[in-house]
C-alpha cells in the first residue's frame, strides 16, 4: 500500500466493514442522516453493506422498502431536498433503468434547474461487477453510464481503507453522490474477495477528498490507470510484470466525477506510456476518457497507449465467455507490454 | 399436471445438489459447474401448472428469476434448458443466458430477472395476438414482491385499457427477499390491484393445484374468448431461502416448517388416490419424472462448454457494417500470453 494519507494502524478490515463503520459514525453524528433500501435492514444489505445498522438504529432509520426503485430513489430526491440527508441503495447497479428518471433527470438535475435553489445532499450505493457469472442484468459496472451524466459525483473505491473515507465524505457531501462498489472487493462469506482490498483501516473517522486518484503502487515504464476490482488485477499484473523487468505505475482513480486528469497526466510525462484498465463496456466509456485527457493536456508525453475493458457485448452467463469479456491479470499484463515495445 | 409438478420438484432438487458441487468447503458462489444465482421454485408448482396446461404452444409466458417450474409447465425443452444452466453450448441460449434468463421460441417462452419487467413484454404479445386477430393469449408471471413495481402498474393499466388477453399470475410466498409483505405492501391482496384497473382480480388462497387449475381455466379462457385480461394470485409457499446460499436468518422457524407442511403436490397425490389412483399409479410417474430429470441433467453436463469468441455473437440480428463478430486484438491476450513475446 502507498496510499499517502494511510495512517500506521494494526486493524485491518474488509472493504463492506469499513464502509458501513463511516455509515453508522455519521449516523450517529447526524440524526438527519438514514438508509433505505431492499433487504437492508434484517438481512444486512445483500452484500453486506448495512450489517448491524438494524440494530443500532432501529427500523425508522434503517429502512426496508418495497421493491419500487422509482419510488424509493425518488423519494430520496424528496427528502434530500428537504434537507434529510438519505442514503438509498441500488441493490444492482443493473437495476438502475427501472428508476432511470428519478436518477437521471431528478437526483443529477434538480440544483442545476433550480438555479442552486435546492441541493440534494443525498448518496446512491450500489453493488456493481460481474465475475461471478451471473450474466448480463447483474453484472454489469455502468461507471460510464453513471460518471456521463452532469450534476452527480461518481465515487468507486478499491479498499477498505478507501472505502471508509469516501463514504465520510459521500454522506456529507452537498450533493447527490453515486457510490459505487464492486461485489467482488466487499468480503462477503459467499463471494471470496482477492486479499488486496482488505487493508488497515484507522478506527477514527477520516474523510479522502474527491478528485484525488490513488497511486496504489509506483513504478517507471508505464502508467495503468484504472479503478475497482482491476485495480487489484493491475496491482497482480504489475507483480507479474516485474518479474519480467517491467516497472508498472498503477493509479487507482478512486473518483470519476471528479476526476483527477493531473494525477494520470503526470505518470504518463514520467512513463510514456499509457494503459488504461475498466470493467465497462468499452465505447464512450472511461477508458477513452482517461486517453482524450492526456491528449488533450500533454499529446506529446504520450508515447503509446493500450485500453484494456469489455467489449461491447452483454456480459455472457457462462464462465469461459465470461473470463473472455471480463480483463484479466493477464490480459493487462498482455497489454503493458504491447505498449513497452 | 401432478406430473409436471413431480417433475419440477425432482429437477429442483437435482440442481440444488448439482449447485454445491464444487462449491465446498466455505460456500463460494463463484465455483463450480452451475454458478452465478439460483432461485430455486421447490413449493410453488401448483401456480405454474394450474395455469400453464391452459396454454398452446402459441401462448406466450414471460417469468421472472424464479423460472424453472413455470418453464417446465409450459413445456420448454428440458434437456436444453439444463444445459443453458449448465452454461453449455448447445443450452437454450448458447450459454448467454442462464438460468434466470431462460427463452424458449418454439413455446414463445422468455424471461427477466430485473423484478417485474417480463409485464410489459407479456402486454406487447398480447397486443400482437390482438392486431393479427388471432385466439393466442400472454401469461406475466411475478411475484408478490413484484406488484410493487411500475413496470407491473403500467401493464395492467395498458391491458385493461385496450382490453388485451394477458394474465397476470402473482405468486405468493409471502417473501421478497427477507422483506415480508406486511412491511412492504399495501394492501395484501394482489389480486386487489385488479379493482384499481377495472379488471378481473382472483386470488386462490391455497397452493392447491385443482383450485388453480379452476380459476386458470377462466383467466386463461376469458382472454382467449377477447374478453379481456385478469390478475390471477396464488398463495405458495417457498420451501428454499431466496437463492442458493441465502442464510436465511430472517425467516422465522415457523415460517419454513409452514412451507414444508403445505405441500401442494402432496394435496394432489391426495386427491388422486380419492379419485381411485393408486399408489402404484403415482410411483409409475414419480419414476417417469425422475428419469426425465436425469437424462436432462446427463445429458446437459455432457455438452460442451462455449468457446470463449461465441460471446461476441448475437449482439445483433443484423450487424452492422464496421461490426464483426472477430474478436478485438486485446481480448485474446489471456490466450497469447504465456507465448513467446
Ligand atoms: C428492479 C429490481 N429490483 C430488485 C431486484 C432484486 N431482487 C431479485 S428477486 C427480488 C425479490 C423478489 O420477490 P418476489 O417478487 O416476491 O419473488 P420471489 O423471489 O419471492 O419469487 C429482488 C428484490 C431485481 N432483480 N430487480
Amino acid at each position: 500500500m502507498s496510499s499517502q494519507e494511510q495512517q500506521q494502524t494494526g486493524r485491518t478490515a474488509t472493504m463492506s466493514d469499513a464502509m458501513v463503520e463511516a455509515i453508522a459514525s455519521e449516523m450517529r453524528a447526524d440524526e438527519e442522516v438514514f438508509y433505505m433500501g431492499e433487504d437492508v435492514a434484517d438481512y444486512g444489505g445483500i452484500f453486506d453493506s448495512t450489517t448491524g445498522l438494524l440494530d443500532e438504529f432501529g427500523r425508522d432509520r434503517v429502512m426496508d422498502v418495497p421493491i419500487s426503485e422509482t419510488a424509493y430513489l425518488g423519494a430520496a430526491v424528496g427528502a434530500a431536498q428537504a434537507g434529510m440527508r438519505p442514503i438509498a441503495e441500488l441493490m444492482f447497479v443493473d437495476f438502475f433503468g427501472v428508476a432511470m428518471d428519478q436518477i437521471y433527470n431528478q437526483m443529477a438535475k434538480n440544483t442545476y434547474m433550480s438555479g442552486g435553489s435546492f441541493s440534494v445532499p443525498m448518496v446512491l450505493t450500489t453493488a456493481v461487477g460481474g465475475t461471478y457469472n451471473d450474466a448480463a442484468q447483474h453484472s454489469q459496472t455502468l461507471y460510464g453510464t453513471f460518471a456521463h451524466l452532469p450534476g452527480m459525483k461518481v465515487v468507486v473505491p478499491s479498499t477498505a481503507y478507501d472505502a471508509k473515507g469516501l463514504m465520510h465524505n459521500a454522506i456529507r457531501d452537498d450533493d447527490p453522490v453515486v457510490y459505487m462498489f464492486h461485489k467482488r472487493l466487499m468480503g462477503i462469506g459467499w463471494m471470496p474477495a482477492p486479499d488486496g482490498p482488505k487493508t488497515p483501516v484507522p478506527e477514527e473517522e477520516y474523510t479522502i477528498p474527491f478528485g484525488k486518484a490513488d497511486v496504489k503502487r509506483e513504478g517507471d515504464d508505464v502508467t495503468v490507470v484504472t479503478l475497482g476490482l482491476h485495480v487489484h488485477r493491475a496491482l497482480e499484473a504489475a507483480e507479474t510484470l516485474a518479474d519480467e523487468g517491467i516497472d508498472a505505475e498503477v493509479i487507482d482513480l478512486r473518483t470519476l466525477k471528479p476526476l483527477d486528469r493531473e494525477t494520470v497526466v503526470e505518470s504518463v510525462r514520467k512513463t510514456g506510456s499509457l494503459v488504461v484498465v475498466d470493467e465497462d463496456y468499452q465505447s464512450y466509456g472511461v477508458t477513452g476518457e482517461i486517453i482524450s485527457s492526456v491528449a488533450e493536456s500533454d499529446i506529446e508525453a504520450l508515447e503509446a497507449v493500450e485500453r484494456v475493458a469489455v467489449p461491447d457485448v452483454p456480459i455472457p452467463y457462462s464462465r469461459p465467455m465470461e473470463n473472455a469479456v471480463i480483463p484479466g491479470a493477464e490480459d493487462v499484463a498482455e497489454a503493458v507490454r504491447s505498449v513497452g515495445e | 399436471m401432478y406430473e409436471d409438478m413431480v417433475t419440477a420438484r425432482l429437477y429442483e432438487e437435482r440442481l440444488q445438489e448439482e449447485y454445491m458441487e464444487g462449491k465446498r468447503p466455505g460456500f463460494d458462489i463463484s465455483a463450480g459447474d452451475i454458478p452465478g444465482e439460483l432461485h430455486l421454485a421447490a413449493g410453488q408448482e401448483a401456480a405454474a401448472v394450474g395455469v400453464c396446461h391452459h396454454l398452446r404452444d402459441d401462448d406466450t409466458v414471460t417469468a421472472p428469476h424464479r423460472p424453472h417450474h413455470v418453464a417446465i409447465a409450459k413445456g420448454v425443452d428440458l434437456k436444453r434448458m439444463t444445459a443453458e444452466i449448465f452454461g453449455r453450448e448447445t443450452g437454450l441460449c448458447h450459454g448467454k443466458g442462464g438460468h434466470m434468463h431462460l427463452f424458449d421460441p418454439d413455446v414463445n417462452f422468455a424471461c427477466s430477472g430485473i423484478i417485474a419487467q417480463g409485464c410489459p413484454p407479456a402486454v406487447g404479445a398480447g397486443m400482437a395476438a390482438k392486431k393479427r386477430n388471432t385466439d393466442s393469449v400472454a401469461v406475466a408471471y411475478l411475484g408478490e414482491g413484484a406488484i410493487d413495481q411500475g413496470g407491473f402498474l403500467e401493464s395492467l393499466n395498458m391491458a385493461s385499457v385496450h382490453d388485451l388477453p394477458v394474465v397476470f399470475v402473482i405468486e405468493d410466498n409471502d417473501w421478497a427477499i427477507s422483506m415480508p409483505k406486511e412491511r412492504v405492501t399495501s394492501p395484501q391482496d394482489g389480486s386487489a390491484r385488479a379493482d384499481g384497473f377495472d379488471m378481473h382480480g382472483v386470488r386462490v388462497d391455497s397452493d392447491d393445484a385443482r383450485a388453480v387449475y379452476e380459476a386458470g381455466a377462466e383467466a386463461v379462457g376469458r382472454a382467449r374468448d377477447g374478453n379481456g385480461p385478469t390478475v390471477l394470485e396464488v398463495q405458495v409457499h417457498r420451501r428454499m431461502g431466496h437463492f442458493m446460499g441465502d442464510p436465511e436468518t430472517y425467516r422465522p422457524e415457523e415460517d419454513q416448517e409452514r412451507a414444508a407442511e403445505r405441500d401442494s403436490i402432496e394435496r394432489l397425490a391426495a386427491d388422486m388416490r380419492e379419485f381411485g389412483i393408486d399408489d402404484e399409479e403415482l410411483e409409475e410417474i414419480r419414476d417417469r419424472a425422475a428419469e426425465r430429470v436425469d437424462e436432462a441433467v446427463t445429458w446437459a453436463k455432457q455438452q460442451p462448454l462455449p468457446e470463449p469468441e461465441a460471446a461476441h455473437d448475437h449482439v445483433f440480428t443484423n450487424p452492422p457494417s464496421g461490426v464483426t463478430d472477430e474478436e478485438p486484438e486485446f481480448s485474446d491476450a489471456g490466450a497469447a500470453a504465456g507465448g513467446d513475446d
